[in-house]
């Protein structure tokens, strides 16, 4: 299993796995922002956490269809799903790696783009915070979607079609724990929901996906 | 007949044949039914139903938004009754049942929507207002987008009766998750449920609820479309085994030939 992460890691840094392009794109899209609705400073702070967490799903989304297709083109997939390793597992480890390469990055990135919107200073923490929690369970639905649709010729659109819905507890609940953590209102019960959510995701999905996975390899 | 009996007549129809003998006798029942129904509710509701004194006529608009509404419902629901018995039996004709049904959920979800934002429009002053309800639906329909999508995107068929089978047990948790969601995240202006309430019916709650000169004719409004949606339904599965079985003998003419 490790050696599984560590491969996968690896690939992601070295081959043009598409490792910073998914915090490019965060970036892009955060400086694009204050263009579209205007430099006034008052506004950008109020809408600040929501774009950020937007920006932030919307890079991890950008990320997803490369999650399984590059294993799929070059059948090592197939060679995964007949290794000893429980597909299960398999899955658990991609979605990690997916998380580690593009979700923490987003984490970590997501302060310093605060700083360009303006983000008021008690919502730093809580953005950063609402975010470690809440992308893990977009890696993880994202690994399903990506098993979905990973033997389709023109899967990316799709992908984002079919996985989209299912972001939206994960968004509602953390953009509102930031949101909230931005004007200094109590944060708890979005916080609950939002951890419940991804530990739900986490232990549950990989099911799903390896069953989905396997209907695709048969 | 005893109970066991019966649940094994059910699964009689999971020969296509028989599906198609059986809905073939019953379909002009139901459209027959449905469409009396239908007219007459809403001919009833139209010109035989006083004016709301507070909403005017526009209250009239009740007998197609509540019915679709709750059909867009049921519909998900029927689809995750067929996908789990694809699923778990593996009977073809529930899998094109549920392919059949999920653009007849779309449109419903669209009627129910549309009918909303026109009746909204007078009484709320707006077209569209971010309310639980109406978000709630809006994300229906995108999870009906993604379902028909995934359908029209593989080429075979089994696979594609699987996979989306997974998408509706997980689109459907999904669903509800994001229903508490958009509660949570916004208070609204959409009335409670005020039709099919235990107290509403029998008239023993004050609250506000659906006045019996206008639940009978929307009473009937839904059979119909209740009626309809299972003609619909048997209609375009039968489509759906046709077609399949068209394709199977190109298939078999080509390899042959």
């Amino acid at each position: 299993m490790i050696a599984l992460l560590l491969r996968d890691l690896k690939l992601a840094f070295r081959a043009g796995g598409g490792f910073g392009l998914g915090l490019a794109f965060f970036l892009i899209v955060t400086v694009l922002v204050p263009f579209s609705v205007g430099p006034q400073s008052s506004l950008l702070s109020t809408i600040a956490p929501g774009v950020l967490w937007l920006g932030a799903l919307l890079a991890c989304l950008l990320s997803l269809d490369r999650l399984l297709a590059l294993d799929w083109e070059d059948g090592s997939l197939d060679l995964l799903a007949t290794a000893p390793l429980p597909l299960e597992a398999v899955v658990t480890i991609k979605a990690l790696a997916h998380w580690l390469t593009t979700g923490l990055p987003l984490v970590l990135a997501a302060p310093f783009l605060g700083v360009l919107l303006n983000l008021p200073a008690p919502g730093f923490a809580w953005l950063v915070i609402s975010l470690l929690i809440g992308t893990p369970a977009m890696s993880v639905i994202g690994t399903f979607g990506a098993a979905l649709t990973v033997g389709l010729k023109r899967g990316g659109l799709l992908l984002s079609l079919l996985v989209l819905p299912l972001y939206v507890p994960t968004l509602i609940f953390g953009a509102e724990v930031a949101r909230r953590g931005a004007t200094g209102m109590e944060t708890q019960t979005p916080l609950l929901m939002l951890a419940g959510i991804t530990a739900a995701t986490v232990a549950l999905l990989p099911f799903a996906s390896a069953a989905v996975l396997r209907i695709n390899l048969r | 007949m005893s109970i066991a009996a019966k649940a094994n007549a059910l699964w009689e129809y999971a020969n296509p044949r028989k599906f198609l003998a059986t809905s073939e006798r019953v379909l002009p029942f139901f459209w027959i039914t449905s469409g009396a129904c239908l007219v007459v509710g809403l001919v009833w509701g139209f010109f035989f139903t006083p004016d709301d004194y507070k909403q005017g006529s526009t209250v009239k608009i009740i007998y197609l938004h509540v019915p679709a509404a709750l059909m867009a419902i049921n519909c998900w629901l029927m689809m995750l009754a067929t996908s789990l018995v694809w699923l778990v039996r593996r009977h073809h004709v529930s899998a094109l049942a549920a392919r059949a049904a999920a653009p007849i959920g779309i449109v419903m979800t669209l009627i129910a929507l549309a009918t909303g934002a026109i009746w909204g429009q007078p009484m709320w002053g707006t077209w569209w207002a971010w309310d639980p309800r109406l978000t709630s639906f809006l994300i229906l329909f995108l999870f009906y987008l993604g379902y028909v999508a995934l359908w029209e995107a593989i080429e075979d068929s089994d696979t594609a009766a699987d996979l989306t089978s997974v998408l509706c047990l997980v689109g459907s948790v999904f669903a509800i998750l994001s229903r508490y969601a958009v509660n949570f995240w916004n208070q609204g202006l959409h009335q409670g449920a005020s039709v099919m309430r235990a107290g509403a019916i029998t008239g023993t709650d004050t609250e506000e609820k659906v006045s019996n000169i206008y639940f009978y004719p929307l009473l009937l409004c839904i059979v119909g479309f209740v009626l309809l949606f299972i003609a619909l339904v048997l209609y375009r599965t039968g489509t759906e085994i046709r077609a399949r079985r068209i394709k199977a003998l190109l298939t078999r003419e080509r390899v042959n030939g």
